[in-house]
This record gives C-alpha cells, sequence and structure tokens, in this order.
C-alpha cells in the first residue's frame, strides 16, 4: 500500500479547517453542562491552556523531533512574566500576555543558542539541565518571585478592547476569553506548520544532513522553533497565572515538565496536530475521575503511558485512526474523518 | 578556469591520515569519475567539497571564490549538490515533497510562516518537472519510504538535481541497481552532461569508462592516476589493478 503525503490534503492549505470549528463549537458549549456531569469550569480552563502549552511543546518535540524534557521551565517563566509584569510594568493584560510570551521566548532564545546544534539524548539532556537551572532561580530569588511560596495576588486584569471591557474574574468569562486566545494561536500553529519554514522543520526532523546540503541553516531552524514554542508556552504561562492568580516554581520541576511530554506523547503528538490535545483531555480528566477514588492515580496513567509507549507508539490519536483503518467498508469515511478530527499524519 | 579547485586537500580522523593530499580541478561542463578501493576516502573527499569535513590542509576554490571551511548550507548555497552513497532522503515525506524542499525558491521562502506550503503551484510545478527528469512523475505522491530501491535511488538524485546545481557530487549512484537501473541512469546521466558540472564516484567501471570525461584514481589518500578513460587504459597502475578491464 502506497500512502500520500498529509501535505497534499487540502486541510494544509487552510487557515481554518473543518476540525478546528468542530472543536472550537464543542469548547464553547463546555461551561453549559461541564457542572452537570459532576466536573466544574475550571477544570475546563486548565484544559485549555494544557492544550495551548501542550501544542506549542510539539513544535519541538513532533514537528521537529527534539526532545525537550525540560519544557516546563518556559510556562513558568511566562507565568512570572505575567506576574512581575503586572506589578512592576503595567498592569493591563495585553502588555502582561505580550510580556509573558516575550520574555519566555527570550529564555528559549538563550537556551536555544547553548543546545541546536545537538540532538538526540544530548539534546534532551541539555534541555533538562536548563529546565533545572531556570527551576533553582525561580525558587531561589525570593526576592523576585516569592519562591517557593509563589507570587501570589496575581490580577486577572480586564481585556480592554477600547470599546468595550469585559471582567475576566468569573471563571465562565476567563473561560471564554482562554478559548479565544486558545483558537488564535492554534490557527497560527496550524498554518505555521504547514507553511515552508514548517516543511523545512519538518525535513530537518528526517535529516539534518540532507537539509543542510539543500541549504538550510538547520541550527537556525531548530534554534528558531525552539525560541517560537517557548514563546508560546509562555504565552500558556501568562494564561495560567491568570487562572490560578498566582504563579508557582512546581510547574517548572522536571517533575512536571513531564507531563507535557506525557501528555503529548499519550495523545499522539508525534502523528497528529491534535495529538496533545487528546493528550491533555485524557491526563487532565484521568487525574479528576481516577484522582477521586485513589491517590494513586499517577500510578494508573503511568501505567497507560507505558502501555501506549509499548503497543501503540503513535499515541491514541494514531491508534483511533489505524482502527478506522482497518474496516474496509468504513475506511474512507473514516479516513476523512480522522483526518477531519485529528489532522493525523500518519507517519508510523 | 576550473568550476571546482581543489588543492592539497589532507584530512585525518584521529591518527588515521585518510586524505594525504588530493588535487582535483573540474572544468565546468566536466564529467569527472572518482574510483578507488572501498575506504580509498573518497567519500570523506566529497565530505570536504560539501562543507561535511573541514580538511586539516588544503584550500577548495568553486568558481575562483575560496570556500574552504564553509559549511554545507553555504556551499550549497553556492550551487553544489550533492546524492548519497547511503539514501539520505525525507523518508516521511512524498517523492514530490522531498524535491520541493531541494528547489532554491523553496529554500528562499523557507522562513515564510504565514503561507501554506501546499498552496504554492509554482512548487508543485517545478518538483514535478524534476521527478520527470528522473521518471517519476507518476509517483509523486509516494512516500519516499514506500518506493522501491530503485525509484529511491532515482530520487535521490532529483532531490540534488532540484536545486539546479552548478555542480553535481553524485556517490555511487548505480549502487545497488540492477541493469536496467543502471541503464536508465546512464541515460539520464548522459542527458545531464555538458549541462552541468558531475563529479560521480563509482565502482562500476563500464558505467564510468562509457560517460566520463576524465576519471581520478584515489588510493593512499592521492591520486595515483588521472585521464581520460582512454588514456587510463594505459595507466600502468590501472592495468595492474584490473580496473580499466571494462572499457
Ligand atoms: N567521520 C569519520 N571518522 C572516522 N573515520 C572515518 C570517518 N569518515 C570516514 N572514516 C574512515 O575513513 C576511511 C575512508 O572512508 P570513505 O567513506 O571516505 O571511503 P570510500 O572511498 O568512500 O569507501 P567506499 O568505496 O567503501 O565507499 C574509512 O576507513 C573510514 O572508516
Ligand atoms: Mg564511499
Amino acid at each position: 500500500m502506497t500512502s500520500t503525503s498529509p501535505s497534499l490534503s487540502s486541510d494544509a492549505t487552510r487557515l481554518v479547517t473543518p476540525a478546528m470549528l468542530v472543536l472550537w463549537l464543542v469548547l464553547a458549549t463546555v461551561p453549559l453542562w461541564i457542572s452537570r456531569v459532576g466536573l466544574y469550569p475550571y477544570l475546563g480552563i486548565e484544559i485549555l491552556i494544557w492544550s495551548l502549552y501542550a501544542l506549542a511543546f510539539n513544535l519541538v518535540l513532533g514537528t521537529a523531533g527534539l526532545p525537550s524534557f525540560g519544557h516546563g521551565a518556559y510556562f513558568g517563566i511566562g507565568a512570572y512574566a505575567f506576574g512581575l509584569c503586572q506589578f512592576n510594568v503595567a498592569a493591563n493584560l495585553w502588555v502582561c500576555l505580550v510580556a509573558a510570551f516575550a520574555v519566555a521566548g527570550l529564555a528559549g532564545a538563550l537556551v536555544a543558542l547553548f543546545i541546536s546544534h545537538r540532538r538526540g539524548i544530548y539534546y534532551a539532556f541539555m534541555t533538562i539541565a536548563f529546565g533545572q537551572i531556570f527551576w533553582t532561580l525561580a525558587i531561589k530569588s525570593h526576592g523576585i518571585t516569592g519562591g517557593e511560596d509563589g507570587l501570589l495576588k496575581i490580577a486577572r486584569l480586564p481585556a480592554d478592547f477600547g470599546v468595550v471591557t469585559f471582567d475576566l474574574a468569573d471563571n465562565v468569562a476567563f473561560y471564554y476569553f482562554v478559548l479565544v486566545v486558545f483558537a488564535l494561536a492554534v490557527v497560527a500553529m496550524w498554518r505555521l506548520t504547514h507553511s515552508p519554514y514548517g516543511r523545512v522543520v519538518a525535513a530537518i526532523k528526517q535529516s539534518e544532513t540532507r537539509a543542510a546540503h539543500l541549504g538550510y541553516h538547520v541550527w537556525l531552524y531548530k534554534a528558531s522553533i525552539f525560541t517560537l514554542s517557548a514563546a508560546i508556552s509562555g504565552l500558556a504561562g501568562g494564561l495560567f497565572a491568570m487562572a490560578q492568580l498566582a504563579a508557582f516554581p512546581d510547574v517548572m520541576s522536571l517533575h512536571q515538565s513531564g507531563y507535557v511530554v506525557m501528555m503529548t506523547l499519550v495523545g499522539g503528538g508525534l502523528v497528529s496536530f491534535w495529538g496533545p490535545v487528546v493528550g491533555v483531555f485524557v491526563f487532565l480528566i484521568a487525574r479528576d475521575v481516577i484522582g477521586a477514588l485513589t491517590n494513586a492515580w499517577m500510578l494508573y496513567f503511568g501505567l497507560l503511558f507505558i502501555a501506549i509507549v509499548l503497543f501503540r507508539p503513535e499515541g491514541i490519536a494514531g491508534a483511533v485512526t489505524a482502527a478506522f483503518q482497518k474496516h474496509s467498508l468504513i475506511r474512507r469515511q473514516g479516513n476523512s474523518a480522522m483526518r477531519l478530527l485529528f489532522g493525523a499524519e500518519r507517519w508510523r | 578556469m576550473a568550476l571546482i579547485e581543489a588543492a592539497g586537500i589532507h584530512v585525518r580522523f584521529g591518527d588515521r591520515v585518510v586524505l594525504e593530499s588530493i588535487d582535483l580541478a573540474v572544468p565546468e561542463g566536466e564529467f569527472h569519475g572518482l574510483m578507488g578501493p572501498n575506504g580509498a576516502g573518497k567519500t570523506t573527499f566529497f565530505n570536504v567539497l560539501t562543507g561535511r569535513v573541514k580538511p586539516g590542509r588544503g584550500s577548495i576554490r568553486l568558481g575562483g571564490k575560496d570556500v574552504t571551511g564553509f559549511s554545507p548550507h553555504r556551499i550549497a548555497a553556492h550551487g553544489v549538490a550533492r546524492s548519497f552513497q547511503i539514501m539520505t532522503l525525507f523518508d516521511e515525506f512524498s517523492a514530490r515533497e522531498n524535491v520541493t524542499v531541494g528547489l532554491p525558491a523553496f529554500r528562499a521562502r523557507g522562513f515564510d510562516m504565514r503561507h501554506a506550503a501546499a498552496n504554492d503551484s509554482g512548487f508543485a510545478e517545478s518538483a514535478m518537472a524534476v521527478l520527470a527528469t528522473v521518471g517519476l512523475a507518476d509517483k509523486a505522491a509516494v512516500r519516499a519510504r514506500d518506493l522501491p530501491y530503485g525509484d529511491r535511488r532515482a530520487l535521490e538524485i532529483a532531490v540534488a538535481l532540484a536545486q539546479s546545481p552548478r555542480v553535481l557530487c553524485l556517490d555511487e549512484p548505480t549502487s545497488g541497481l540492477g541493469s536496467d537501473g543502471v541503464q536508465r541512469l546512464a541515460a539520464l546521466v548522459g542527458r545531464l552532461k555538458g549541462k552541468l558540472t558531475i563529479v560521480a564516484i563509482e565502482h562500476d567501471m563500464e558505467f564510468l569508462f562509457a560517460l566520463a570525461d576524465r576519471i581520478s584514481v584515489i588510493h593512499w589518500g592521492q591520486v595515483v592516476a588521472r585521464g581520460t578513460p582512454h588514456e587510463l587504459q594505459q595507466n600502468e597502475w590501472v592495468r595492474r589493478s584490473n580496473l580499466g578491464r571494462f572499457a
């Protein structure tokens, strides 16, 4: 059997795909029913923010094939930057979100300077080392970050559009605000992935050697995608600071950096653009549902993670796509439905 | 003036000297063959030519410009393309996309993050034209990893051709091909000959002696013989090593 390249599918040329519209519509209804199924609106906020973070992370892991295991640093730096900007620069939502994006991007660029000539396990080690440095700095700089106590009293600044201003203090209002940011970021990342730049990065993932001999400055591409990913992770971190009304160092730990890796792999980030989002849903809902039954929920999620890595390395999104393809009767529909839902690039 | 001029290229890995001192001048439009026993350092020499390995001594000039020590992407931007002995394709990409990434026009837009790559019909047309030259037009949509071996070899060359290079370096292009494939390749190289400068490492003497304008034999890190196929047949070293028996 032969397969066609993902970029030949028409979704690759779209700015907004049918899958995005379906996802946004479904997400827009969440506040209407989430309380009735025994969950709570704040979980919706968490899911959106972590989805944004995981999608940004997957630019590095999935699109570029670079194992970054210290990404929590940039998420955390975004959160601190948001809070510190609010306290010291300007208590304006837009300014502080830009600060979260920019400061995390700067930190990412700084790290990228040191790691972009590496790959594989060495790359992974370096990202861990830098992640640990940032985490330690966050804990030790008590005067700036509040250390282990965290940076408290961060406000959910109102969203000021000139003509109208939305107060985001309420969880439902804030949920919709995060949904809009998420939607815009998804459009940007989808386009980025399918742009010439995104295709070059995907090519570098497959062969740095060939790409270099075709005239691509491999280092610059690796450094820039890492920086972009860090910046968007920082934006998610800024939103997280708003959600929590505080910024804490724990999201920067190696431990929590591992969460985003697990989410992305379990969901199928290596084969699908949407994989990370699937993973975040599964992870956070498992945390709340299994977590309500047993304190050892992480044990069960860990087992799921191992099972997936062993038997379904393409993750849930990939497994669902493959399952659909097995039944030839529904195969054609299944294919397009799955492409619609997951944009699955069948990479295996 | 020669298009490529390598002078006194010396390469060592640790304390193992692989290239002692290689000189090579290839005028524009020439098809220059490189041969020599396994491990002679032919691929290493290509790696020096294309910026992958920095020579300990010696210099590389391209069209008179000193490019010694340039990194691979800069050498490529100077119009040097190469194929690889061990196939180096973008396995998950379709044949067409493999070639697309090689196009200079695509490279020029390599930092374009705002437009969809697949929306550009110009890329598609150029890529299809390149695929047609190597006989892969009808397999444009097939993923590189799903192509049969001979087609992968052809794609390996197509990706290099996509660069519209001034110099094309082919590292054992016939390796693993059946006689059909070798004939197809000979026809392709025959068509390219004269249009661009080609340096080809090759073990298939029949192929090389039929097509090359000149051939250099590399052994013990040096060029031990050089000349037209006809001259090489007279060369004592070549005769002794029985390399010229096919011509
Ligand atoms: N990066 C490297 N580090 C150490 N040794 C190397 C390296 N690259 C090549 N060599 C050694 O240099 C010698 C020449 O290798 P090279 O690949 O250039 O030979 P070749 O002439 O292309 O041979 P073949 O006909 O088998 O392809 C070999 O002994 C090889 O092991
Ligand atoms: Mg070789």
